[in-house]
């Protein structure tokens, strides 16, 4: 599966987990690909931020909303719950401060997509047992001191970020090395093995507000004030 | 309201009065009448929708694309306005203006006073660029157009576009501003504040009165170029086009000729500004640069507007060695409006040509233009 082919992959999965006429962050959005296609195919208002300046100002000079700048230092300007979804796409590994990142996009949207490929897979794996050297795979092509993926981190690891950090994942989608497709949390065994690249939809958990009857103000668990 | 266009032949361009209209300055002070110059390229569409107002920098004019009659060149902005430009007019009807207070044609301290034979010199207001806004709408209302597509300009343009923005969104649909900020800096108000003191020193100047004799402040308002124009380029830029190269000779003079290529440059730039520019005009217009402040107020402004200005699109440009209104600036603009969710795109160039890159060959400039206008104007066509 080459690059290309395994983005337009990840962007029809991620396309697919996102409602008609929604409001849209994508970081990392290049030259707005994944913004024309959600806006084409889903109707969406979408906005975007990239990095690389001759990818921003393409994507400009095509009538996307993008600001030219880094997700790491930038997303904070951002309201909270201004975007339905926001969508991190292949970069998570690549962040300075993966868990922050994560908070931010949360924060955000009411909704985070995440697609990051999976350092558990069964070649990466192999790899580092046999020749005992960081792996080199078509999705991480990059020898180890020449990478932007600065964060390796399995599926498992993942998952259990996101518990500790009480974020509930609604959807989740694997991909073999083949393009084949599963879902990731109906399948036990192996997962972790044989998912290639995994594509998450997340949320926050709902807290039930408790009643504080002594109180005219009703506290919620996580020290939100509700009303 | 009486208005009255007429063409002036002299300045190949057209002039609107405004007659007994008594425009309210922000000072307070009031104008009864005035006039703007201004010229027209391309062709207003039958349904309205394809006007841009450009508003030039500080010692620009009316003349942004073809011939200006006062300097026999290029118009300031021909190489971005015009048949076939990013900003076609083929497709779309630019207007550019005059500012008010300025020295082109419209109502400026080097105009006569309403009634009198006299120029206003020294008695002419205080403006702001929120004034010449203003005054701008009018003009955009008396040529009956609802809503301008766009409105475009760099530096103190950009100000003027942000101020529109503010003061008039039900009547733009995007502005792109370009070198531009939220406020004049204390470091930009310094160096105008200089570049004042030289006009102010000249003995010409006398009190804005030099009309009187027929004088012009010329070393005073150079010098005032001379300094404003070190501020417009970067020191790369600088190093690039003269480095320490000498000027018609081969050794140094031990004296103080222009031995140096950049003096001479820069004399040059001075001698010719005073050809094409009015020194009271200078002073005032420097001045309501430096009253620019939004800073602690357009993120108030933008959101609690009675003016509807959620559909308002924003292109902000900066670029990286303008060290004049350097990008930090801009991205305190683009903060405030992702936070509120409008609508903005930015993008920093990468050059080494200073705050003047907006006037200069910058392919990157040119193509984010033209994709912004031409796909948001397909989408209203739609």
């Amino acid at each position: 599966m080459n690059k290309i082919n395994s983005i337009r992959k990840d962007w029809s999965l991620i396309e697919t987990l996102i409602a008609e006429d929604r409001k849209i962050l994508d970081i990392g959005c290049g030259d707005g690909g994944l913004m024309e296609q959600l806006e084409n195919n889903r109707n969406a208002i979408t906005h975007g931020i990239e990095l690389n300046r001759d990818l921003a100002a393409n994507a400009i000079a095509r009538g996307f909303n993008v600001v030219h700048g880094n997700a790491e230092l930038d997303l904070s300007q951002y309201s909270n719950n201004s975007f339905d979804y926001v969508i991190l796409s292949q970069t998570l590994q690549a962040m300075m401060k993966p868990k922050d990142i994560l908070s931010e996009l949360l924060r955000i949207g009411s909704k985070a997509i995440v697609s990051f490929p999976n350092f558990g897979h069964w070649k990466i794996r192999l790899q580092l047992l046999i020749s005992g050297r960081m792996p080199v795979t078509e999705s991480l092509p990059y020898t180890w001191y020449d990478t932007p993926n600065i964060h390796f981190f399995t599926i498992k690891d993942f998952l259990n970020l996101c518990n500790e950090m009480n974020i509930v994942i609604e959807k989740s989608i694997g991909l073999t090395s083949k393009g084949k497709q599963f879902d990731i949390s109906e399948s036990i065994t192996g997962v972790n093995f044989f998912t290639h690249e995994a594509i998450f939809l997340l949320s926050y958990k709902n807290f039930e507000p408790i009643k504080i009857k002594s109180s005219k103000k009703v506290f919620a668990k996580n020290s939100v004030i509700a009303n | 309201m009486k208005t009255k266009f007429t063409t002036d032949t002299k300045l190949e361009s057209e002039i609107a009065y405004f007659q007994n209209i008594n425009l309210k300055l922000e000072s307070g002070d009031i104008i009864d009448s005035f006039k703007l110059a201004f010229k027209t390229y391309g062709k207003l569409n039958v349904d309205k929708t394809n006007a841009i107002l450009v508003c030039h920098a500080l010692t620009g004019d009316q003349y942004v694309a073809g011939n200006n009659p006062i300097t026999g060149r290029e118009g300031w902005w021909s190489r971005m306005v015009g048949p076939n430009k990013p900003i076609d007019t083929n497709k779309f009807f630019v207007i550019c203006s005059n500012v008010l207070g300025g020295c082109a044609g419209s109502t400026g301290p080097k105009e006569l006073q309403n009634g009198s034979d006299v120029a206003y010199g020294g008695n002419f207001p205080s403006v702001t660029i929120k004034d010449m806004v203003k005054a701008q709408s009018l003009l955009i209302e008396n040529l009956n157009i609802e809503k301008l597509f766009s409105v475009i300009g760099g530096s103190m343009g950009a100000m003027q576009a942000l101020q529109w923005a503010i003061d008039f969104p039900d009547k733009i649909l995007n502005i792109i501003h370009i070198a531009g900020a939220l406020k004049h800096s204390a470091q930009n108000i310094a160096f105008h504040e200089v570049g004042r003191q030289a006009i102010m020193s000249d003995p010409i100047w006398k009190n804005g009165k030099y009309f009187e004799n027929n004088e012009v402040p010329e070393r005073g308002l150079s010098v005032a170029r001379m300094i404003a124009h070190i501020t417009y380029l970067s020191e790369n830029a600088m190093h690039r086009k003269f480095g320490r190269k000498l000027q018609s000779r081969d050794i140094i003079s031990f004296g103080f000729d222009a031995d140096f290529q950049v003096e001479s440059y820069l004399r040059y730039q001075g001698k010719s500004f005073v050809e094409r520019f009015d020194a009271n005009s200078y002073l005032y217009l420097t001045r309501a640069m430096d009253y620019f402040d939004h800073d602690e107020t357009f993120r108030k402004n933008i959101e609690f507007s009675h003016n509807p200005n959620n559909h308002l699109k924003y292109l902000i440009v900066s670029f990286t060695s303008d060290w004049l209104f350097p990008t930090i600036e801009s991205k305190m603009i683009v903060n405030q409006l992702n936070s509120l969710s409008r609508e903005v795109s930015f993008l920093e160039i990468d050059t080494d040509k200073g705050h003047d890159s907006f006037l200069l060959e910058e392919p990157q400039l040119d193509d984010v233009i033209k994709g912004f206008l031409t796909n948001n104007f397909a989408k209203i066509d739609e």
